[in-house]
């Protein structure tokens, strides 16, 4: 049986504080106190995320409205990659799929 | 113990002292500084132990925040001591305004900000330029009004260290200078009183206008230093950016923002003074 896909949902707006500076993004989180600098694509993953709860496949679909992302497979496993690592960031949550 | 109190720009301490010499040095360099009531910090200069207040007297550093593992000082420098002591309290404790390890001048209401290394000259480039038509506002910590964005002085003793000394006792010439410390941890150190306007427009802050990192003994150059970079630097810099939360983020990224920045390397304090002008004239 494939795998389910995970969910996430990302930190509401007012959670963040972006400032971008040059190739690197500042990123303020009101909930942990801590400063992170991002490269893209994290800023406009969390972008394309708005507020809803979403799968890599749907990340990628959004952004490939604005972006060229190359092969829609690979950009979906690299966006799989980041969506994980900013849950382990708190950027965003996993949601489970029962939810 | 002896007591002793000073006004540092918008900071008031007392050092308290189990002997009376350290105190009568503070009293002669910080003679034309306000006396506040009430003080912030105190600072307190003792013995390590009841035999080092008479035999091979050592000062260990205490105060309102300390650090446990600080190894005592001599008691020769026990001036020294009480230096460490307030710069101490500072970095640890205060909180009114996102604090960085940087030097500062001011001339027409607008600041210069030179940051870096131990060694990288900032604290003398300061003092060089305090006494060429630049106001002296600190060489240690600038201090960053969370709303306004100024920098506060925090003029307190200049302190030279190593071949800093003989450069300014050979400029500053009418300069008040503290005792020779030899052999400190950070190698020789002589304090100087900052000029008179220093003090008496201690309470008169800038806007931050051009942002230098100087590094001492490479051949001169100038280049820029990109965001990204500087907010790495900048947050380095500050020893209270992670205490201050929100304000400070928002602090930081506005004084990144707006503040042009360029490092500089050189092998003297003239061409220093040089590079400075001419980045001043052209970015500020």
């Amino acid at each position: 049986m494939a795998a389910l896909p995970t969910y996430y949902k990302a930190e509401p707006a007012s959670q963040l504080l972006i400032e971008p500076l040059d190739a690197m993004t500042l990123v303020y989180h009101r909930r942990s106190g801590t400063t992170h600098m991002v490269a893209e694509p994290v800023p406009e993953i969390i972008a394309a995320m708005r507020d809803d709860i979403v799968d890599a496949a749907t990340v990628v679909s959004r952004l490939l409205a604005n972006f060229d992302l190359g092969e829609a497979g690979k950009a979906e496993a690299v966006i799989a990659a980041r969506l994980e690592e900013l849950a382990d960031l708190g950027f965003v949550q996993r949601v489970s799929a029962s939810a | 113990m002896h007591e002793f109190r000073v006004q540092v720009g918008p900071a008031a301490f007392r050092i308290g002292s189990r002997w009376k010499q350290p105190l009568e040095q503070l009293t002669l360099l910080y003679a034309d500084y306000p006396k506040p009531d009430i003080a912030d910090f105190t600072v307190r200069l003792d013995a390590p132990s009841p035999l080092r207040r008479f035999v091979r007297r050592q000062v260990a550093i205490d105060g309102d925040y300390m650090l446990p593992d600080a190894v005592p000082l001599p008691f020769d420098q026990a001036l020294l001591a009480a230096e460490m002591g307030m710069n101490l309290q500072m970095a640890l404790g205060w909180r009114r305004h996102l604090l960085l390890h940087a030097s500062a001048v001011e001339r027409d209401g607008r600041a210069l900000i030179m940051t870096g290394l131990s060694g990288s000259g900032k604290s003398t480039l300061s003092a060089m330029l305090g006494l060429r038509g630049w106001r002296f506002m600190g060489d240690e910590f600038v201090l960053l009004d969370l709303v306004s964005g100024a920098a506060a002085p925090f003029p307190r003793l200049i302190s030279l260290k190593n071949e800093a000394i003989g450069a300014m006792q050979a400029t500053a010439l009418d300069g008040k200078f503290g005792p020779l410390m030899q052999g400190t941890p950070k190698g020789n150190i002589r304090h100087l009183v900052p000029p008179a306007d220093a003090i008496a427009r201690m309470a008169e802050p800038a806007q931050p206008a051009l942002l230098l990192f100087p590094r001492f003994g490479y051949p001169g150059a100038v280049r820029e230093v990109a965001p990204g970079e500087n907010f790495m630097r900048m947050t380095q810099a500050s020893t209270n950016y992670v205490a201050m939360g929100e304000a400070g983020f928002t602090a930081m990224t506005r004084f990144i923002k707006s503040v042009p920045a360029r490092a500089i390397d050189y092998q003297d304090g003239d061409e220093a003074v040089a590079l400075v002008e001419n980045l001043w004239d052209r970015l500020a």
